[in-house]
């Protein structure tokens, strides 16, 4: 009887199916509580080729949750540990071990050897960058994330679906979400979510059921509760990843969530003098602010256009809610042009705050 | 206009709840947030979106009623 026969005789999979399934390159970012469950359901599928990327080491506190690991994986390389279980569980597919950190340097020539990612990573600074190495090389991300008794699980960037920045545009402030090992985690949690990703990835391979792009379910534990919202593709998110490309490799990993975004509030930037206000919205988007001087550059051009900034003034940009002028603020630091501050209000306070200051005056 | 609204992560330790259903006069999602941060003042501190009836949406839409969902990101792995 064949190693595979339990996929064969599934008529949705077949012989046909299981060559895709060997002819699969999957790269698992991260063999931590997530990654080990993906890992050892990929490797027993028969996936062809698996990478794992991690530059941790395993520890005792992992044991608890990894399960890939045992006492004698203590101290070890995760990456070559969980090969080293994998290997054993089937040996008629290709493991390539990573022991390294991800960064902006290595990730696009890495992604460009796998045909899907699958993102285990335990932080947000890796979680954006996979995020972005995966539209710039237009590959499927298998996405899950956890936080105590819950998870969140998704697939971006597939076929021309939202990614995560459509959902959540930028990184949460430095320190305000803690991870896994500052709060705790139930062990089986990341079993089921990462079970759940492992599933995700052969639907994709295998073409059948409905892959889990456009939405994002969220799991609780405790409740049983499963909810899945619809989530929409944001052009301006996936443009303005796009744009920043060429830079990619030379952008400081650490950027992301490091760097608070300065901001200021309308209340504190009038009279105006010395200051230049760029609108980053689309041309088309109102209110138009009346009775200041306002140089417009949309997002999604932000890059192209770095001529248009004024060196020598203080540069506040804003958008209709303040979220799109941070995202501009984190291209502008990646340009080093400083003196830049994002709006904390919106178009329409700014345009409210112009007139009645130009009323009493 | 009766709205049911569920907390997730570490958005439910603040509120101390799941779920909770409040009446309101307000137009927007950002006047319900408004009203929210009030409530639970460390709520200002967490990044979240929303989503209404299952659809994540911009804080300038419209409410409809029915159901609202605060959902904040998670990192662990």
């Amino acid at each position: 009887m064949g190693r595979y026969n339990r996929h064969i005789i599934l008529s949705e999979i077949g012989q046909v199916g299981q060559d895709k399934i060997s002819n699969a390159k999957v790269l698992v970012i991260g063999a931590g509580g997530l990654g080990c469950p993906v890992l050892q359901y990929l490797t027993a599928a028969g996936i062809g080729t698996i990478g794992i990327i991690d530059f941790d080491v395993v520890n005792i506190s992992n044991l608890q949750r990894q399960v890939l690991y045992g006492s004698s994986s203590l101290g070890h390389n995760k990456a070559i540990a969980a090969k080293s279980r994998l290997d054993d569980l089937n040996n008629e597919i290709s493991i390539i071990a990573y022991p390294e950190k991800l960064t902006h340097k290595n990730a696009i020539p890495l992604f460009s050897e796998f045909d899907i990612i699958v993102d285990g990573s335990d932080n947000f600074e890796t979680r954006y960058l996979v995020n972005d190495a995966c539209i710039i090389t237009n590959k499927p991300l298998v996405f899950g994330a956890i936080y105590k008794f819950e998870g969140q699980v998704s697939v971006f960037n597939y076929n021309n679906g939202p990614s995560y920045r459509c959902l959540f545009p930028n990184p949460p402030k430095k320190d305000t979400v803690p991870n896994c090992s500052e709060i705790g985690v139930l062990g089986v949690l990341p079993g089921i979510i990462g079970s759940m990703l492992a599933n995700e990835v052969l639907k994709i391979v295998l073409a059948i059921g409905n892959v889990l792009s456009g939405k994002l379910l969220c799991y609780n534990a405790l409740t049983s509760h499963t909810l899945t919202l619809k989530i929409n593709r944001n052009e301006v998110q996936i443009h303005s990843v796009l744009i920043d490309k060429d830079n990619f490799e030379n952008r400081n990993s650490q950027v992301n969530c490091e760097v608070e975004t300065p901001i200021v509030s309308v209340t504190e930037l009038l009279p105006a003098e010395n200051i230049q206000f760029i609108d980053v919205r689309e041309l088309n988007e109102l209110p138009k602010i009346e009775g200041l001087r306002v140089t417009s550059i949309p997002l999604s051009q932000l890059e192209s256009h770095l001529n248009k900034i004024d060196s020598n003034k203080k540069k506040v940009l804003f958008c209709q809610s303040g979220i799109r002028s941070k995202r501009a603020i984190t291209i502008l630091q990646d340009a080093h042009i400083t003196n830049c501050f994002s709006l904390k209000e919106g178009a329409l306070e700014l345009n409210n705050y112009t007139k009645t200051f130009t009323n009493e005056r | 206009m009766h709205i049911n609204i569920k907390y997730f992560g570490q958005i439910a330790e603040i509120t101390n709840t799941e779920e909770e259903s409040l009446e309101l006069n307000g137009r927007l999602v950002s006047e319900l947030l408004e009203i929210l941060n009030q409530k639970y003042n460390k709520l200002k501190s967490i990044d979240f979106q929303v989503a209404q009836n299952q659809e994540l949406v911009s804080i300038e839409t419209e409410l409809t009623g029915a159901e609202i969902a605060l959902l904040p990101p998670f990192a662990g792995g």
